[in-house]
């Protein structure tokens, strides 16, 4: 079944793709929030009414209208078990409010998965865009093109004086939150990193762990983002991110570098240590994980270890998440159990492959 | 307002709960919130956005003390949302509680975004007038920074593109 192969690759093919400043971007996003202008929001609406919009959407889908972007599946929530929608929350397609509280919720992925619009998630569609590296200019253009299809389309709840209308007043006006996610762990060992975020919160973006609003920022990943979308526009509230995001980037650069100058020694041991608890430890927890698997990717960017690539970390990253893991194991799994197929993947992955760059 | 459960501490969580259209308020503090925990939605302990939000919104800068206090009649008359619920909720119901509360909108929006109207993209189907009063606006900033610099060729171009906008939003106002 074709859905089976948005499960079990852990890196979605968007993800291969190379961006710029990827030693520090890991990825770059745009979400759109959109309602249909005639029916109450998700929260309020009938039953009856959110299957409405499900099939609105759905005839948007299968008309074509999207074709000229690329092909799009058309996932009705209800067709899946927990596990898959766990799965896809931990691939970013979702989100977790929509795996567990939406009615007549749906998913319209497109085949490299880049592109995933919620349906009757907090707002009738929310469309999302992901892009490799800081590209995030380019998943606005990508989000906006999709947005006007649907524009086309369907008939939106739009207010000449306060924009897109949305269930949320944290998301009136343009509807667009755009957000990327940056590996800081020079900045983040050098103490600098409370001082950079606070500065981060007074400029109208906000700072979250890895996995959205609440999460912790595990792995030294953080995701900024743009707090305001009403007043000020598209390009103005991407571009803002984009410059804050590139004082950043600039910080975490020179915090490496001096990191390199001022204790190598201890900078190696600390990278190489976590590449061999990685390579052989038998029983790992997430965090742990987490941890070690930041260490191995400053390792590979600063080149102090030479044979493992970014993409495997990647791939790790959602690999070593507990849905995946279970359906990895193709079983339930305790705490415990976890811990040892987590620990079992890492090594597997990271397993110095005997051809590795030696391929014809 | 004091927690209707311990009676003690000041009550920090307001929700409305819907059982068979059968609809019971809640005011309790959080620890007896986190005693209650199953009746809550979203857990309490989680505090979220939209709890911050709530709080913004029961905030009510004009109404005097002693006076009725006037948002209590207000109501969606299309999904039947009151302000006091939206308050609560830190949700909108439907596209028209925004037409419907539209007078108290004005300093929730400046807390939270810091301004109250939208320069965005606008939908093709709204209409052209506005995409073109926004194209203007937008050449306009394009103009002066580029007389700024001293680009006075280019500030020509783009001088003619906005008096043909405006041209022909002048017609469209003349047909219509």
């Amino acid at each position: 079944m074709s859905l089976d192969r948005f499960m079990d690759d852990a890196l979605s093919e968007w993800m291969k793709g190379e961006g710029a400043d990827a030693d520090i971007v890991i990825s770059s996003r745009i979400r759109i929030a959109r309602n249909l202008r005639s029916i109450p929001f998700p929260m309020f609406a009938t039953d009856e009414q959110s299957k409405e919009v499900m099939s609105q959407c759905y005839s948007v889908v299968s008309r074509g209208a999207l074709d000229k972007v690329g092909k799009f599946s058309f996932i009705p929530l209800s067709e899946l078990d927990d596990l898959s929608k766990r799965v896809l929350v931990e691939k970013h397609l979702i989100s977790p409010n929509l795996a567990d509280e939406s009615r007549n919720g749906a998913l319209i992925l497109s085949e490299n998965e880049a592109i995933s619009i919620m349906v009757n998630e907090e707002d009738h569609l929310r469309i999302q865009c992901l892009f490799p590296g800081f590209q995030i200019r380019e998943a606005l253009e990508l989000a906006d093109q999709i947005d006007d299809i649907f524009e086309e389309n369907l008939d939106y709840a739009f207010d000449e004086k306060r924009g897109y209308l949305t269930s949320c007043p944290t998301n009136v006006g343009t509807g667009i939150r755009a957000s990327v996610m940056l590996h800081l762990p020079a900045l983040v060992l050098s103490q600098q990193i409370n001082r950079i975020l606070s500065a981060v919160n007074q400029v109208g973006l906000t700072v979250r762990g890895l996995y959205g609003e609440g999460s912790e920022a595990i792995g030294n990943l953080f995701q900024v983002s743009n707090q305001i979308t009403l007043g000020q526009s598209e390009e103005e509230i991407v571009d803002n991110l984009y410059s804050v995001a590139r004082q950043i980037i600039e910080h975490e650069r020179t915090a490496r570098r001096r990191l390199l100058e001022e204790s190598r020694a201890r900078i190696t041991d600390r990278v190489l240590r976590s590449y061999g608890i990685l390579r052989h430890a038998y029983i790992i927890d997430s965090k742990e994980a987490a941890q070690r698997l930041s260490d191995v990717r400053l390792g590979i960017d600063l080149n102090i270890i030479k044979n493992v690539s970014t993409k495997v970390l990647n791939e790790l990253l959602v690999m070593t998440q507990p849905a995946f893991l279970q359906r990895y194991a193709r079983q339930k799994l305790s705490p415990e159990q976890r811990d040892l197929y987590r620990a079992e993947m890492i090594r597997q992955r990271l397993a110095p492959s005997e051809g590795a760059g030696q391929q014809p | 307002m004091f927690c209707q459960e311990c009676g003690k501490k000041p009550a920090t969580l307001h929700f409305t709960k819907i059982v068979n259209g059968e609809k019971t308020e809640f005011h309790i503090c959080e620890s007896c919130a986190r005693e209650k925990g199953e009746f809550i939605p979203g857990t309490p302990n989680s505090f979220s956005i939209h709890h911050l939000l709530s709080g913004l919104l029961d905030f009510e800068p004009t109404a005097p003390s002693g006076m009725a206090k006037p948002q209590e009649g207000l109501r969606c008359e299309n999904c039947g949302l009151t302000y006091t619920q939206f308050g609560k909720l830190g949700r909108f119901g439907c596209s028209s509680c925004y037409t419907y509360f539209s007078d108290r909108l004005d300093p929730i929006f400046k807390r939270v975004h810091g301004n109250v109207v939208h320069v965005g993209k606008v939908p093709k189907r709204a209409g052209g007038r506005i995409r073109y009063k926004r194209e203007v606006e937008k050449l306009k900033h394009k103009l002066k920074s580029l007389v700024e610099r001293e680009e006075f060729e280019e500030a020509a171009k783009v001088r003619d593109q906005i008096r043909d906008l405006e041209r022909k939003l002048a017609g469209d106002h003349a047909d219509g």
